[in-house]
Formats: C-alpha cells, structure tokens, sequence
C-alpha cells in the first residue's frame, strides 16, 4: 500500500466530560479510499471533524492526542491554512444561495481573498467540475444560481468546491445518505476515480457503499476504534464479533 | 338525543369561526376608517406646489411643505446611517451567541430600548447632543431616530441569521474562510431579503415619529440640508400646523398626514413583498 499521508495518534475528545472519541490510532494510505462505519453516536463524525479541526466550532471541547499530516501535527497549524489544504463535504448538499455556480466553486478563493485572472479561474472551475463528474451538466449555466441544480449535482458542486482548491485529503461525512440510489451512484463513481490524486476518509452508514469503493474500513463503537484493515479482509474475515456483527447488519 | 348533541357542537364551532372572522373585521375598521378619513381631506391639497414649494408667512396662500419633506428623507438617511451598521452588527453578535452572560444582556437592552417610551428617547437625544452642542440640529434628531430604528433592525437580523442552517457557515469554515468573511460574504448576504426587511420596517416606523424630534431637530421654516442646523419634519409640521388656528395651515396638516401614510404604507407592502418565506 502507499505511504501513509495521515496518521492519527492516541485522539481523545472530550465534550464537556462525554468521552466521545477513545484513544484511537488510525493512519491513511495516500491515495486511498477509506470509510469510517459505526452506529449513530460512535464518534465517527466528531473523529472526521477533529481532522480538518472542525470542533473547535463546538464550544467546551478538550482534544489529547495527535494527527500528523505529512508529518506535521496540526493541532500546531494555523487551523485554516490546514482547513484550505483538507477539503470537507457534508451530509446535506449546502452550496452558498447567493453565489453562481461558477463562484460556488471558486468559493474557497473568493473568501481567502485570494485573486485570480479571468483565465485561472475559468480553468480551475472547469477542472474541478470536470472532476465532480458534473461539468457536462453545467457548462451551459455557469452562472446560474448553484441552488437551482438537483440534490446530487448540488453534492457533486460541493465536492467540486472542495476540490478547487487542490487538497491533499477530502473528508466526507455522509455524503450520499440525502441522496437517491442513482445519485449515489454517480458520486461513488467518481470518488472512485479521485483516488488517483486526492485520500478520501468517508464516514458512511451505508455498508453496502463501504464495500463498494473502499480499500481501507475502520469500524468505531462507543467511540473505541474496534477493527480496521483492508476492505476486502474486513468483509471478509472480520476480527472482532462486533464487526462481524455490524457488517452483516445485525445492529446499527 | 345523540344528534341533538352533534348539533349544538356544531353551532359552538360556528359561534366560534364566527367570532374570530368579526374579531378580525373588527381590527380591520379602525385603519380602513383612518385611511378614508386622511385620503378624503388629505388628497385634494396634494399637488407640486405643495410636495415642492416652501411654507408661505401666515396671511399668503400657496407653498407647500416642501421643506418638511427634504428634512424628513434627510433625518432618515442619517438615523439609517447609524442605526444599520450597529443594528446589522449587533443582530449578527445575538444570532452567532445564543448562550452567555453578555447576549443575555444585549437581549434585554434590546427590548428594554424597544420598550422606551418616544419622548423620553427625545430627551435623552437632547440631553446628550443638543446641550453639549449648544443648539437643536438635525443630528441631534437623526440619534434619536436611530435609537427607535435599532430594536426593529436588531431584532430582524437576529431572526433571519438564525434561520440560516448552520451548515452554511461550516462549508465556508471549512475552506478556510476566516470568520469575518465567513459573515460578510456568505451570511449576511444569505439573509439580506429578511435584513433589508428589518431596516424598512425600521425606517417606516420612524419615520412617523413627532415626539423624538420634539427636542432635537426641532423643526424650522425653512428648507436646510445641514445636518448641526434645525431641521423641519413631516411629522413635527403636523403637530404644529394641525393645533394652528388657521384653515389654510390645518389643511396642510391634512395634506402632509396624507403623504406620510402613503409612505409608510407603500414602505409595509414593500417589506410584505420582499420577505422571506
């Protein structure tokens, strides 16, 4: 496998005194995809929000523990230099309602303050939606208002924004679970081909998707990391009762 | 016996449909009668020459209140002047902070603020500028306004920006938008329709207003646009010209209550236009 881009080491999290993520030790490969499974309320969400330091948004929080990106540990990071070098995608499509789509996807330069040339951006709004798998779809109506695609373009707009901005890593937390079967489809599609440039770390509850685009499962219980591995050996020959359990859908 | 009983359940629920529906016909009356009343002794005096010309010295026909209207757009440009900035920063701190000491305190100044009777503003406005400077002055009138308008913008921006699902926020956070920008570019912007709604109900409100300007702008005969001089206002001619014994003046009165209500009224239907579903 590839060498790891992202190591987490020891995480705890604390939200007043609920213990939500226990010391959990997990590293990505680069250029792969992985998915973070496990009941409501594991801690997985908050363990994704802990890596691009989304929860520090959340009030009366304590983090131990490290995650080293590259090496670096970004707790040691200015929190949004390292937010414009790890993209997010959230569980409900939220592309901003003021903005076109052409400027959704230059969102992350327009609100950096960084400027461009009309031939940069042209170039980067093409590229990155022609990534999302969504640029066939919108090239007519580039600046029409983001809000007037379908919930799996607005998805795919959002990761199309995400990925303008070049990032090494691309969390995704739920992504398709406000999505129809098809628009799934088409979005595990082509997270499956952004793995040849981008590492992909998804939380997802649909397991069936799990075992369909990932080569790296993780399953979290109680906020404890139970089991992780290759997808293939995860489903295949799981470890822990739990896992099996989970993974053949007995609970969760 | 059975269906004697359904029967009178279904007057009751009559009695009551019906009691609701005259209830609100009844709200209805006393503005459609001050509409025909004002529009029946008001709209004849309108015309150029009034909306334009200055007041005439007592004992000549003709002028007009053009004078009134001038300082009335010019108290508003400068209360919105103050008031939008503080009011649209203020809403956004309560929307951002529900919880603490500090917005607890806000919150309340707020209503408090809302609460104050018109004429003690006045007097504040009096006590704080008009004194310390010496003389009334529009100025003195524009603060004054500002602190009616403040509430109404407050409270508007509070209500929208907390309508706005956070997600919004977190997308742009998550690009690495610095927080200020997050604000200036994505959420205020978002809730501009429900913003823009809080400033005109806030600028229909004071500008009706005759009991803050008391103190302040004072009110004066002639046409100034300088904000440290006295200032008239549609809503100060009316009081003075409305208890003067002279016909021609009283008819003024008419005129310019007319003129007010017009604007107040298009400004309400322009915020019911424009809101947010």
């Amino acid at each position: 496998m590839n060498p790891d881009i992202l190591t987490i080491e020891h995480l705890n999290f604390w939200i007043a005194d609920q213990h939500i993520v226990k010391d959990l030790s997990l590293s990505f490969p680069e250029n792969t995809i992985t998915a973070i499974m496990g009941p409501s309320g594991c801690g997985k969400t908050t363990m994704l929000r802990c890596i691009n330091r989304m929860h520090e948004l959340i009030e009366n929080t304590r983090v131990e523990g490290k995650i080293k990106l590259s090496g670096e540990n970004i707790f040691k990071l200015n929190a949004m230099a390292l937010r414009r070098r790890i993209g997010m995608v959230f569980q409900r499509p939220n592309p901003f309602p003021t903005m076109s789509i052409y400027n959704n996807v230059l969102a992350g330069y327009i609100l950096n303050g960084i400027s461009l040339s009309r031939k940069e951006k042209d170039q980067i709004v093409q590229e990155a939606l022609t990534q999302a798998a969504l640029w066939d779809e919108v090239k007519e109506g580039l600046h029409r208002k983001g809000t007037f695609l379908s919930g799996g373009q607005q998805q795919r707009l959002c990761i199309a924004r995400a990925l303008a901005m070049k990032p090494k890593i691309l969390l995704l937390d739920e992504p398709t679970s406000a999505l129809d079967p098809k628009a799934t489809a088409h979005i595990e599609s082509l997270l499956m081909e952004l793995k040849d440039t981008v590492t992909v770390i998804m939380v997802t509850h649909n397991i069936a998707q799990a075992s369909r685009i990932s080569n790296q499962t993780a399953f979290m219980y109680l906020g404890e990391l139970i089991e992780h591995g290759t997808t293939e050996r995860m489903f295949t020959v799981p470890k822990d009762k739990r896992t099996e359990e989970y993974l053949s859908g007995k609970f969760g | 016996m059975r269906t004697g009983h359904e029967t009178w359940r279904q007057c009751k629920n009559n009695a009551f449909h019906g009691l609701i529906i005259l209830f609100s016909a009844i709200l209805f009356l006393p503005l459609a009668a001050i509409i025909f009343h004002i529009l029946k002794n008001g709209l004849h005096v309108l015309s150029w020459e009034f909306l334009t010309a200055l007041p005439k010295p007592m004992g000549e026909s003709g002028g007009g209140v053009g004078n009134a209207i001038a300082g009335t757009l010019l108290l508003i440009v400068l209360s919105s002047l103050i008031a939008i900035p503080i009011g649209i920063f203020t809403g956004v701190y309560l929307s951002e902070n529900t919880h603490g000491k500090f917005s607890h305190i806000i919150h309340v100044a707020v209503d408090m603020l809302q609460g104050t009777p018109s004429i003690v503003i006045g007097i504040a406005a009096y006590i704080w500028i008009v004194k310390p400077m010496g003389h009334f002055s529009a100025f003195s009138g524009g603060v004054a306004l500002a602190l009616m308008m403040l509430p109404v913008i407050i409270k508007s921006t509070e209500e929208t920006l907390k309508r706005i699902p956070n997600t919004l926020k977190e997308a742009a956070l998550a690009l690495g938008a610095p927080y200020y920008r997050t604000m200036l570019q994505i959420i205020i912007p978002t809730g501009f329709q429900g913003i823009l709604t809080g400033v005109l109900l806030g600028i229909a409100r004071v500008s009706g207003e005759s009991a803050p300007l008391l103190f302040t702008a004072f009110g004066n005969p002639f046409l100034n646009l300088n904000m440290n001089k006295t200032v008239q206002a549609l809503p100060l001619l009316i009081f003075n010209y409305a208890t003067s014994p002279y016909e021609d003046w009283q008819a003024y009165a008419w005129g310019s209550s007319c003129l007010l209500l017009i604007f107040i009224l298009s400004l309400t239907l322009l915020t019911k236009a424009i809101r947010p579903q």
